[in-house]
């Protein structure tokens, strides 16, 4: 792995770049640009940036009004502030419309550490992919991040494109290429299959990577488009592969896990194992205590990948 | 579309008006459900934007240049569609398809069918959009005005006073917002449910310019909407007192007809009195 970089300060400097190529091009943030990087843009484009203070709501149909008039808004704020501070006005004046909003959030997940359970979005997942129309994007690292930036930027449709607080390694080499509603496949393997987005990518990788050295084959999927989710790389790899394990930072419910355990009921009934959030808040502590705390190590990963193999044969 | 060699006269004004609500009051008794109370006493608001105000043209919905009417209160949905159907963006009998399978008159305005801006029915949510399309203006270097009604009883939710912070911090003199002061809410009278006023205090110290009128009265809606182009670098609020469920006696200021189509003998009572 090539070291460590920051997928919001990927996402501030795209929009920079595709600023500066599109002067349809704006940024909406709500008192975070500091936080979500959308200063860089705010700094070089001052007439396109709107800082909408701390009202989420008025944030969204703002942004809203912006794409009905031919803007291609960007939408930033914090994901547990996004969707959750303004579902409504998403469902009803973006979504319902498929206007040509991109809902950028940052700090996703538990990463965020100590600020507590009020600010570690476990469950935007589930409520943004509830709307009908809504691409789901969640980036594994900074490389990745600035793809998928741009090809929100080029897509029409309401996009939501949930990051990390954490700087995290970088999975991604260069000739990556983000394919929209594509799942990447980062390891062959034939005894099971580890689905991972976000920041799990790279303990999916640790995982296997482990396991190899027990002679447990693993194939790796980077699943970054959670809707619509790439069903034929899932049914693949259940036929392929006969058990599956995902990987997220989010609740076990509503994220990852259940979108490949609804294809997998539809097509191959698989034996699975989540893992993810069960079922609870979390708390402040630091990134990594709280990665352990909750069950979302490469161990975990490695756990849950021996324990679905061993249901294999049941 | 207007201009400014084809003034309608009040006196054409009030014949649309009474067409309007016997258009309204038809709707919703062939659907059998609807927001008669609210869509009535909007009437003369839509009818001075639409037909004196509002740069806009029917057989080209989709101008990049036309004026941006934002229906928030999307309940009163009738009506939009009968000042729409009016002035040719569809045909009037199309009004009678309302709220069935299949049409494209929904029981609550929505975006896909031409000449309306915004889907709504989720109260709060049309100024925050109006918001946008004003700055889109201002970023496009377009001189198209967006206005934005809502209702007194709407204005209860917390987004609305978002929305009325930001339009001024913005300096959106291209903005209009009409709250439509009717009094009524579903529960009750405003005042009894939770009082929002007084309104116009409220969005003067917000930074608005504020206009208050008799939103029945077209010679001072004109007046409002005339005088609101003058004003430079601040929002216009225009505060209408109206009637809920004006021109048809048994409506007016009836909390039952705020979402009630009238039955069989009511209908053929309301089309006397509106004839």
């Amino acid at each position: 792995m090539a070291g460590k970089a920051s997928l919001r300060e990927a996402y501030g400097k795209t929009l920079v770049e595709l600023g500066r190529q599109n002067p349809d091009i704006v940024v909406l943030d709500g008192d975070l640009s500091k936080s979500t990087m959308t200063l860089f843009f705010a700094k070089e484009f001052p007439d396109r940036f709107f800082d909408c203070g701390i009202a989420e709501q008025n944030l969204m149909g703002i942004a809203a009004g912006l794409a009905c008039c031919g803007k291609i808004p960007f939408a930033s704020t914090f994901a547990v502030f996004a969707p959750g501070r303004c579902f409504d006005q998403i469902r009803v004046s973006i979504a319902q419309s498929h206007h040509n909003v991109k809902i950028v959030t940052t700090h996703g997940g538990l990463t965020v550490g100590e600020d507590g359970a009020s600010h570690q979005a476990i469950e935007d997942l589930s409520l943004i992919t509830s709307m009908p129309g809504m691409t789901v994007v969640v980036p594994s690292d900074a490389v990745e991040t600035a793809q998928v930036v741009k090809t929100a930027a080029a897509t029409k449709g309401p996009f939501y494109i949930r990051l990390s607080r954490m700087e995290w390694p970088i999975v991604n080499d260069e000739t990556y290429q983000f394919k929209l509603g594509k799942a990447a496949q980062l390891r062959q393997g034939k005894q099971a299959t580890i689905i991972a987005m976000g920041l799990m990518v790279s303990n999916a990788l640790e995982a296997a990577d482990k396991l190899k050295l027990d002679g447990i084959d693993c194939r790796v999927l980077n699943m970054a488009t959670l809707k619509p989710i790439d069903e034929a790389a899932i049914v693949q790899a259940a036929r392929d592969t006969g058990a599956i394990v995902t990987a997220e930072e989010h609740l076990e419910h509503g994220g990852l896990g259940g979108a490949v355990a609804e294809v997998l009921a539809k097509t191959v009934p698989t034996p699975m194992q989540f893992v993810g959030v069960n079922d609870v808040y979390g708390q402040s502590g630091k990134p990594m205590e709280l990665l352990e705390k909750y069950g979302l190590t490469a161990k975990d990963i490695e756990q849950a990948t021996r324990r679905v193999i061993s249901r294999k044969s049941l | 579309m207007n201009s400014e060699t084809n003034i309608l006269p009040i006196s054409e004004l009030q014949k649309i008006a009474l067409r309007l609500r016997r258009d309204i009051v038809q709707m919703i008794y062939t659907a059998g459900s609807g927001h008669p109370g609210g869509s009535l006493s909007s009437v003369e608001i839509l009818t001075t934007l639409y037909f004196r105000i509002l740069r806009h043209n029917p057989a080209d919905p989709y101008w990049p240049d036309r004026d941006r009417f934002i229906l928030s209160k999307g309940h009163v949905a009738p009506v939009l569609y009968a000042t729409l159907a009016e002035n040719g963006y569809f045909p009037v009998q199309e009004l009678q398809t309302s709220r069935k399978l299949g049409s494209r008159l929904q029981g609550h305005t929505e975006h896909s069918l031409p000449g309306v801006e915004m889907s709504a029915g989720s109260l709060g949510q049309g100024l925050s959009f109006g918001i946008g399309c004003a700055l889109a203006a201002r970023l496009a270097k377009k001189d198209y005005r967006t206005y934005v009604l809502m209702g007194d009883g709407e204005c209860e939710e917390g987004q609305v006073w978002e929305a009325s912070m930001a339009a001024p911090h913005f300096k959106l003199d291209n903005l209009v917002a009409i709250v439509d002061k009717n009094g009524l809410q579903i529960d009750g009278f405003t005042k009894d449910i939770m009082n929002s006023e007084p309104l116009s205090e409220k969005f003067r110290a917000f930074g608005w310019h504020v206009i208050d009128v008799d939103g029945h009265d077209f010679q001072q809606l004109i007046e409002a909407f005339e005088h609101a182009r003058t004003v430079k670098r601040q929002p216009v609020a225009i505060i209408a007192k109206t009637i809920k469920g004006k021109g048809v006696s048994f409506m007016e200021n009836n909390v039952d007809f705020h979402g009630k189509a009238p039955n069989a003998g009511q209908f053929e009572l309301a089309m006397k009195e509106l004839s």
